[in-house]
């Protein structure tokens, strides 16, 4: 088994998690079948990381005995992993058919107005990104709209500023109610 | 829960379990036994459905009902427009709209007093009449529910619930009278074709699969729904995720294999969640792992997420995925049934095939066979969606027209709009226009129009749908999906795109349609995949039956449906304006000028065509052409 040769890694709590996740897997490196949950292990780490480091990756390839070529090959080819970091608030607009035929493009473009990045983006203090989605599924609700994982349906154009304030609202409230507890 | 240890225990705890659906079913009625079923699929999970069952059953403590009423989530009844949907039997009372604050009026007025909640049941939007149950409803009159057939009747979290509709009877049946071979010869017989698109026959796959000899073989369900505008596999998995895991287990049994897995997509949280519950529940009564029911086969299922690849729903490229490698499709033959999964015989089939499987094995080939068409047998889920009044989920026999889908069942077109087009099989699809709206639905039909089933989207397109933009949107998704491999799919596609964008927004020329239809041709020849090979449909079919909208943006640089902004011109009526100036300080780039009480203009070179003037005059001021 080779183990991660740097100490920041085997100290930093956020590794630790995603190292005993590997470690429940069991990894046998003679089994040619052991990328079978390499994807399964790269969603953990994204929702440990928020997203997937040079570092994180160097870190789950000498975990697999594979090259590090082979998980960023795997990274960039899927839409759901990221390298570089998401906004505290990620805002969601669905792009599906459902939701564009209802005026989700409209929709992305006010966020975009209002939080002034573009889908894709991060703002400079890391608080805000957009990003857009192909279809949640949730298509009787089109436009939807999801802030975190707070889901906001039937959206229109001219509701963007209302939504959010709503969300840091609720957000406040919520937060509030945790400390008091 | 107790081990089900063979075929006579799965009898037992069917009579066991059965009575938890006879307040349901209505075989049992006791005027004070109440069952209140709260949809728990993504789309009324997203409002709030959980809150309306907490507070339902605060409301049963409250009044010491326990044990006498009771709340349960379900899965989805389907009629998402309407959501969250509450359905409390046994009067079978269908509530819609419902928000958690309205529990307490329901359980005072209806369960304590009898008295319906007028002001929450569905209101036909034709007839203006209250509808009580669901039967009344025009979106359930048309419907057949086969793969539906448990969504929205039982708790998907509850597998005694599944047992007690006769769930796990199938695979017993399987087990204890047939042989793998009287198996297939039954799923053949029954026409059974497969509904993630291409409809090839579910027995024959199998007997392919069969015939290969191997010490290892797998079943793989492919539940990454990722058309977008498609939630059928979704709302399967959400509400009756069993039926899937006893479908997997007899394609097993049938081919010989000992291993299942579920490909789902990350993107279906809820779905993950309730697969999880049922895999496990099934393990831990037995029903799934070693010598199930007793015989000598073994079966168990992993679940493997996908990561945001539309290609993956290809077989090959879901295998690849599934090695861990990057979801590029590879060579056909050999095909999957011989060499898939590390190289051994693997079945691939989609979500809604699966939860068919039980159903026409308990109740025979024949009688599937007897619903649907001479070449499409069964019925089939749709997702209706777009510009129809009652979004939702819809199983109806095939053969059914589209005109009976989309204005019985769906309700006609939002706001009254003229019906335009439906557009079937998402990116691979084309839209089919009005002249065939009563064309029979099957997978023959649709591909002679130019469309084809794939997995059951139906977007719904009315007057105010540019469908060159529509070309253009699915282009885009093509694009940014194409995994690169082939040149014509990565390069081809991209042209397409630039034309398209360029027909748009005002720079196309009429040798840019020719050379749609060349590219078009050369993607379709020359792709290796199923997604390169039909990423051209939905331009090409719109070209066919929309000509004269593709004609106007060129020739003309108008586009008819008032959708491509570029082409659009605001303008203000001087008859109309009396200088309020309200559309001048609502414009987002200040190009409207005009005093106090005088009339404005707009600068067109400064205008972004937002539209905003036009929302905000109340005189009707503001024009578009």
């Amino acid at each position: 088994m080779i183990s991660p040769t740097c100490s920041i890694e085997k100290n930093h709590p956020q590794f630790k998690d995603l190292q005993q996740y590997i470690d429940s897997l069991k990894i046998n490196h003679e089994n040619p079948r052991r990328k079978d949950t390499l994807i399964m292990t790269l969603h953990r780490a994204q929702k440990i990381f928020g997203y997937l480091p040079e570092i994180v990756q160097v870190f789950i390839a000498n975990h697999y005995s594979i090259p590090h070529a082979d998980v960023s090959g795997v990274i960039s080819f899927y839409n759901f992993f990221t390298t570089t970091p998401k906004g505290k608030i990620q805002v969601n607009v669905c792009l599906g058919t459902a939701c564009y035929v209802n005026g989700a493009d409209k929709v992305l473009q006010e966020f975009e107005q209002v939080i002034g990045v573009r889908s894709g983006q991060v703002t400079e203090d890391g608080k805000f990104s957009i990003e857009s989605l192909r279809c949640v599924g949730a298509c009787g609700l089109a436009p939807v709209v999801t802030i975190n994982d707070k889901v906001f349906g039937k959206v229109k154009a001219g509701d963007v500023r209302e939504i959010l304030e709503k969300f840091f609202i609720e957000e406040e409230v919520a937060e509030k109610e945790a400390a008091n507890v | 829960m107790s081990e089900i240890r063979s075929s006579e225990q799965l009898a037992s705890a069917y009579e066991q379990y059965k009575g938890l659906l006879a307040t349901r079913l209505g075989t049992v009625i006791d005027d004070d036994t109440r069952m209140i079923l709260i949809c728990g699929g993504t789309g009324c999970h997203a409002s709030e459905s959980e809150k309306i069952v907490k507070n339902f059953e605060d409301q049963i403590k409250k009044n010491n009902l326990e044990g006498k009423v009771f709340a349960s989530i379900s899965g989805c009844f389907g009629f998402c427009e309407q959501g969250p949907i509450i359905k409390i039997f046994p009067e079978n009372v269908f509530y819609v709209q419902v928000k958690p604050e309205d529990v307490e009026d329901i359980f005072t007025q209806h369960i304590l007093n009898g008295q319906k909640v007028t002001r929450l049941l569905y209101e036909d939007p034709i007839l203006k009449e209250k509808k009580e149950t669901s039967e009344d409803i025009s979106f359930y009159k048309l419907q057949q529910r086969v793969a539906l057939r448990n969504c929205g009747l039982i708790n998907p979290e509850k597998i005694e619930e599944y047992i007690a509709a006769s769930g796990y009877q199938a695979i017993s049946k399987v087990l204890t009278e047939m042989t793998p071979q009287e198996v297939i010869t039954e799923m053949i017989a029954s026409g059974l074709r497969g509904r993630g698109g291409a409809g090839f026959s579910t027995g024959k796959k199998w007997e392919f699969a069969s015939k290969y000899q191997n010490d290892e073989k797998f079943i793989i369900c492919n539940a990454d729904e990722g058309d977008p505008g498609a939630f059928m596999d979704r709302s399967i998995m959400e509400g009756d995720s069993h039926s899937v895991i006893e479908g997997m287990c007899i394609a097993g049994y049938a081919i010989g294999a000992q291993q299942g897995v579920v490909y789902i997509r990350a993107e279906y949280p809820l779905a993950v969640h309730r697969l999880e519950i049922a895999i496990e529940q099934a393990r831990q009564m037995g029903l799934l792992g070693r010598n199930i029911l007793g015989s000598d086969f073994d079966f168990d299922i992993s679940i493997r997420l996908g990561a945001g690849a539309f290609v993956c729903g290809e077989e090959t490229a879901l295998i690849h995925s599934l090695q861990g490698l990057r979801g590029e499709p590879g060579t056909k033959p050999p095909f999957p049934a011989e060499s898939g999964l590390w190289n051994k015989p693997t079945i691939v089939n989609n979500v809604e095939t699966l939860a068919n499987v039980p159903e026409i094995i308990t109740r025979g080939a024949k009688w599937f066979s007897s619903i649907g068409t001479e070449t499409s047998k069964g019925t089939k889920v749709f997702a209706l969606a777009g510009k129809v009044n009652n979004v939702g989920l819809v199983e109806v026999p095939m053969g059914i027209t589209l005109r009976e889908i989309i204005f019985s069942i769906g309700g006609g077109i939002k706001g009254g709009a003229e019906f335009k087009s439906a557009q079937t099989g998402g990116p691979s699809g084309g839209c089919i226009p009005k002249q065939y709206l009563d064309t029979p639905i099957d997978y023959e039909s649709l591909a002679s129009i130019g469309s084809m089933m794939g997995s059951g989207g139906m977007i719904i397109m009315s007057e105010n749908d540019c469908m060159v933009n529509i070309a253009r949107f699915y282009m885009e998704f093509i694009v940014e999906e194409s995994c690169g491999r082939c040149v014509p799919c990565r390069i081809g596609n991209k042209r397409m795109f630039e034309i398209l964008t360029g027909i748009t927004e005002g720079r196309g020329t009429l040798d840019d349609l020719n050379e749609l239809r060349a590219l078009s041709e050369t993607i379709i020849d020359t792709s290796l995949c199923g997604l390169g090979q039909t990423a051209p449909n939905p331009v090409l079919s719109t070209m066919k039956y929309f000509m004269d909208e593709y004609e106007a943006h060129v020739i003309d640089k108008k586009c008819p449906a008032g959708v491509c902004q570029k082409l659009l011109i605001y303008e203000i009526l001087s008859e109309k304006c009396i200088g309020c100036t309200s559309c001048a300080r609502y414009c987002p780039v200040n190009c409207i000028s005009g005093a106090v009480k005088q009339l404005h203009t707009i600068d067109q070179s400064k205008c972004i065509k937002c539209g905003a003037c036009m929302t905000r005059c109340k005189f009707g001021a503001v024009v578009r052409n």
